[in-house]
């Protein structure tokens, strides 16, 4: 193997930046709970950096893109057995080399596991402050197994919903750059029915519930940004111009996003306010995700701004439809994935609408949107009642109000002064 | 000896306690406080969902002083503490049986 120095730096750098963006989302997510809370909602994100970072090199890639079962094209998974603990050849040859063209395969692993690793991540802001902590970590390995990394295998591996498998119309195969369907609207799903079988935290509608902490919010909508260009410039797999396209597009659609959130909210609720343009950094972010190597700049900005201006209103649904997805999981990833991914259709600069493509593109984007919903639905639905059944997710009436942190994790995030006049060293 | 007790907008502290510095108070004991009158609460907007916060924070500051001087030392905090918006506060003032030193056990009005 010729080794290609300029990319395997650069793909070593971009698993490094897309891993910070799990602790900036626990930052993200932290900040946005009661201050009674901040720690298990951290602890979250943290948890399934431990859990998804085990079984990644366990099962994950090989079930991610080892052979598909099944006929080729039509595979849900990989054989998670062939190249399991990246055994099989997967990263090393019989005589001890390192494999794969150019960039070895092993930093590739490393950068695939990051994506699983914030996927499941996104999912807990659905249901902060009420649920067992042993309960999500279960959660965590069975979301990551059975439909993040068949969906993996789907999208990117070669399954049923990449350009090898039956939905390509012509010209138009199915685009997901950066992981539109295999992280947001898998995360988004997974939220909305994990929302629905956890139950409304306790006051949720009547009780305040104010963010504690924007300064966190912002400064987690930050590092989420910064990652996100190994997330979508990694995903060039290059450091060339397509990289740079992929960064320039995120970057575009990000800034663009924010302004589309804060002129929503401020004709709305008569303020521009800072959680709308942390939330709108997001928004943007992930309807980029699928888009960020197939658009113009230009193109980048309208997905933004439709991306900020749909996720402000989308998340007020919770309150109609009455469901707590509590950190607004469904408004921002399901809502700016599934018109990220369906942008294409119209930004493409290939085969969209807009740039004198027809319908087809639009028609594969919206088969793959739909069949990547039904199927993260429906896997999400049985391990979540699963859990139900075996575990419980939610934690006591009195341990949710009077703070998950404490009983929990035996930990408080915050001391007030009368408190630290009364904690006395009990042991040593 | 009487308490005098004010509650007033954070933001006028530094001018009433100066100028209760400058008529001579020399102690005076202060605290956060949350609360509301007349202006009631307000409303904050977070992704478009509106709470209405009834309980705005407030300055509570306290101070002992002898009975002749408790209409003055009232006059003072008013004056200083005034912005002529709802919300100002209010000050009033109530009678104080004993009051003790703790570092030299003296009572009554040698202990102010």
């Amino acid at each position: 193997m010729e080794l290609d120095t300029g990319v395997t730096a650069w793909m070593l750098t971009s698993a490094s930046l897309v891993l910070l963006m799990t602790p900036g989302l626990a930052l993200f997510y932290g900040g946005m709970v009661r201050g009674k809370s901040v720690l298990n909602m951290m602890m979250m994100s943290f948890g399934a950096m431990a859990v998804v970072g085990v079984i990644y090199v366990l099962w994950g890639w090989s079930m991610s893109y080892a052979t598909g079962v099944g006929p080729e094209g039509y595979s849900l998974f990989a054989n998670p057995f062939e190249q399991f603990g990246l055994g099989g050849g997967a990263i090393m040859d019989d005589a001890g080399e390192f494999v794969g063209e150019g960039l070895p395969v092993v930093v590739d692993v490393g950068f695939q596991a990051t994506f699983a690793i914030i996927t499941v991540a996104l999912v807990s802001g659905a249901i902060a402050d009420r649920v067992k902590f042993g309960t999500w970590m279960v959660f965590a390995g069975l979301f990551a197994t059975l439909s993040y990394f068949p969906l993996s295998h789907m999208v990117w591996g070669g399954g049923l919903l990449s350009d090898a498998g039956p939905f390509v119309f012509g010209d138009a195969a199915p685009i997901d750059f950066a992981g539109g369907t295999v992280v947001h609207i898998n995360a988004g799903i997974a939220a909305l029915v994990l929302a629905l079988i956890v139950g409304k935290r306790k006051g949720f509608g009547s009780e305040p519930m104010r963010p504690h902490n924007l300064p966190f919010v912002m400064l987690g909508a930050a590092l989420l940004w910064f990652g996100w260009f190994g997330f979508n410039a990694g995903s060039a797999y290059g450091a060339d111009g397509a990289a740079g396209l992929a960064w320039v597009n995120t970057t575009t659609a990000t800034a663009a996003a924010i302004i589309g959130w804060l002129v929503t909210e401020k004709l709305r609720d008569g303020s521009a306010t800072s959680l709308g343009a942390a939330s709108g950094v997001v928004a943007g972010l992930v309807a980029i995700t699928p888009a960020a190597g197939d658009v113009s700049p230009v193109g980048a900005i309208f997905v933004g701004l439709i991306a900020g201006a749909l996720s402000a209103f989308a998340v007020g649904l919770k309150f109609k439809f009455g469901y707590d997805d509590s950190l607004d999981v469904v408004g921002i990833h399901l809502v700016a994935g599934l018109w990220g991914t369906l942008s294409l259709g119209f930004f493409a600069t290939s085969t969209g609408l807009f740039y004198g493509g027809d319908f087809a593109q639009l028609g594969v984007q919206a088969v793959i949107a739909l069949v990547a919903m039904i199927f993260a639905g429906v896997v999400t639905l049985v391990i979540g009642l699963v859990l139900k059944a075996t575990m419980g997710w939610r934690i006591s009436e009195e341990a949710e109000v009077s703070g998950i942190d404490l009983a929990v994790h035996s930990e408080t995030a915050y001391e007030t002064i009368a408190q630290g006049s009364v904690i006395k060293e009990v042991r040593s | 000896m009487k308490l005098v007790t004010g509650v007033i907008q954070p933001h006028r502290l530094d001018d009433v306690k100066s100028a209760l510095e400058a008529s001579g108070v020399r102690g005076m004991t202060v605290s956060e406080a949350s609360g509301y009158g007349r202006q009631k609460g307000h409303t904050e907007v977070y992704r478009g969902a509106e709470y209405t916060v009834d309980l705005v924070p407030k300055v509570r500051i306290e101070i002992l002083v002898g009975d002749e001087d408790a209409a003055s030392i009232v006059d003072v905090v008013v004056n200083a503490a005034q912005t002529g918006k709802i919300g100002d506060g209010k000050v009033w003032t109530v009678p104080v049986d004993d009051i003790a030193r703790v570092r030299t056990g003296e009572h009554g009005d040698s202990a102010l």
